[in-house]
């Protein structure tokens, strides 16, 4: 009885495990009973951060060869079910593979998913999560009806990840079974677009354009900013829809939930889709010529203006300081 | 070649949501339009079809009031039939409900060469749909796609990633999941719109399509109002006001 196994989908990115991962697995540590990772790919180097977060046991499928992570790894999960470690609550990131591996194993199992999260509660045999709807405003609390496992997905940043739990954990070998017609995609190339600076979802000062800059061209005041205050630009849905800058740069629901120190919009209106990603950021400022524009809503210092004005004013002004 | 894609038709998102007090669910009573998000796979699966030379883009949608205007829009675009599940009891259904309807929907409509889903919805957004219609039918599946192509029978989608995009093929039949932007939607046009008006939409229970046991075990327990984030000071512009902008920062001490 109770939540005493909780497994966390272990992502991995260039052999470590991503943030999002460490985040889940402290938070199950804190929810107590056995925490195991698992890991689509070989855990060699990430098995002692996962542990220092709180997996005892590292379950890894070994190279996937190319295979797409969510079949192969979810078909793997099963077969370690199949055979006997039965988790109660299985925890995955927010991410393009966890979303994939949960919604595989979903079906498989024939479980709910409970997605979109940013808090979780045990009492005894029953899980809550909390998942903030029409943008932040309202937050809606769900629970598990049916039988274990359940299958939720977290946001990223919703816990802090803390290391100091202890050893390595365990690495045990999770192959994928056969696939048959389900394992037909495979990855032939994988492409890394680089970028300079600090990373949008850990730098301290972000600065995000959106459709008010005018013209893509404009986003060089944007990249320029962001270098000045040595931060990372970033950018609205509308703009990455309409192709200015690439979708890694996209903060909001769809692309990254970020927390920096400050937060600066520039021709952002402030759709729900955007504020979800960002309102969680220490301080705001926005610039928009709409006075009316959701963004001044949540914002500590709103300047009603230009972009094409304050922005190179601002740009001169920083620079003059040296 | 042909195409079936899966569109979903929302309360208008420029209207601000609003849940139905008894059961906590969006409400979904009044007028539905097609979700803009998956204008981008309708268009998709026109170009598909189009580049083939031959063969038709049906689509599958599930609404609990018999709502067709967002159908008619995708079929306006050029779309030729569309199955929709209608049912009340489908009120407030989870994501694998959902994906198990479509899943017999689907194979309602006969063989289908691809099968095409936004990556998300714009109202309830739980993104797992298109990855569990996948499994129901057990095929493969990439979601995320941000270009598709098809070259001698094989699938060939660039798919976003968290650093970038991969490359990757896939054998036919298969679902791919498609981000906004893949594409630009056509506008419809008025002999399009004229059109739909008579092609077929056949509307069908969840029972009628063999989908027999319509519950999900999950439950909304209590909704609550966020803590509000306190709006700050707001100026207008005076030609000066960037000089705000540089004390502020100066007193965070990020510069």
């Amino acid at each position: 009885m109770g939540i005493d196994n909780i497994w966390v989908f272990g992502q991995l990115a260039g052999g470590e495990a991503t943030t999002g991962t460490l985040e889940l697995l402290t938070k199950a540590r804190e929810l107590g009973g056995t925490v195991s990772a698992f890991v689509g790919g070989d855990a060699a180097s990430a098995a002692s951060a996962l542990g220092d977060h709180g997996a005892t046991k590292v379950y890894a499928t070994g190279d996937l060869g190319g295979a797409l992570p969510g079949v192969a790894v979810a078909a793997a999960m099963q077969a370690v079910i199949d055979g006997g470690d039965t988790p109660d609550l299985i925890m995955f990131p927010q991410s393009y593979e966890g979303r994939d591996v949960m919604s595989r194993l979903s079906v498989k199992l024939d479980r709910t998913v409970l997605t979109n999260s940013t808090s979780v509660t045990v009492d005894g045999d029953s899980v809550t999560v909390q998942t903030p709807i029409f943008g932040g405003t309202k937050l809606v609390n769900s629970t598990f009806t049916g039988d274990k496992p359940f299958l939720a997905a977290f946001r990223p940043k919703s816990f802090a990840a803390e290391g100091g739990a202890g050893a390595a954990g365990e690495v045990v070998a999770a192959p994928v079974p056969e696939l048959g017609a389900t394992g037909g995609a495979n990855v032939t190339a994988v492409h890394v677009e680089e970028t300079s600076g600090p990373k949008l979802d850990e730098a301290a000062v972000v600065v995000a354009g959106g459709r008010g800059l005018g013209e893509s061209e404009k986003f060089d005041m944007i990249e320029s900013l962001a270098k000045q205050l040595k931060g990372a630009p970033g950018a609205s849905r509308a703009i990455v829809d309409a192709g200015w800058v690439p979708y890694s740069y996209q903060v909001g629901q769809t692309g990254k939930v970020v927390k920096p120190t400050v937060y600066i919009a520039a021709g952002i209106s402030g759709a729900t889709q955007h504020m979800v990603g960002m309102k969680g950021s220490k301080n705001i400022i926005a610039i928009n010529k709409d006075k009316e524009a959701p963004i001044f809503g949540v914002a500590d210092l709103g300047i009603v203006g230009d972009v094409h004005k304050v922005l190179p004013q601002l740009l001169e002004a920083l620079a003059s300081r040296g | 070649m042909n195409v079936i894609v899966c569109v979903k038709q929302i309360p208008d998102p420029a209207l601000p949501g609003e849940l139905d007090p008894s059961t906590n669910t969006l409400k979904r009573d009044g007028k539905l339009i097609l979700d803009e998000s998956d204008s981008y796979g309708v268009e998709m699966a026109l170009q598909l079809v189009t580049a083939a030379g031959g063969g038709e883009v049906s689509l599958v949608s599930m609404a609990p009031n018999d709502e067709t205007s967002g159908l008619r829009t995708a079929l306006a675009m050029g779309a030729a039939k569309a199955v929709l599940v209608s049912d009340p009891s489908l009120a407030g259904a989870d994501a694998l409900t959902t994906a198990k309807v479509l899943g017999a929907a689907t194979k309602q409509l006969g063989d289908a060469d691809l099968i095409i889903a936004g990556t998300e919805s714009s109202d309830g957004y739980t993104g797992t749909v298109p990855e569990q219609l996948a499994e129901v039918l057990g095929l493969p599946s990439i979601t995320f796609a941000k270009t598709v192509e098809i070259t001698d029978g094989t699938l060939k989608v660039d798919r976003q990633t968290e650093a970038g995009y991969d490359e990757v093929t896939c054998s036919l039949p298969a679902v791919v999941s498609v981000t906004a932007g893949v594409v630009e939607p056509r506008y419809p046009s008025f002999k399009g719109i004229m059109a739909a008006k008579s092609k077929p939409v056949e509307t069908v229970t969840a029972a009628a399509l063999g989908v027999e046991s319509v519950s999900w075990a999950q439950q909304i327990v209590s909704v609550e109002d966020a803590p509000e984030r306190e709006a700050g000071e707001v100026i207008e512009d005076d030609g000066e006001s960037f000089n705000k902008i540089v004390e502020f920062l100066d007193n965070l001490k990020v510069i």
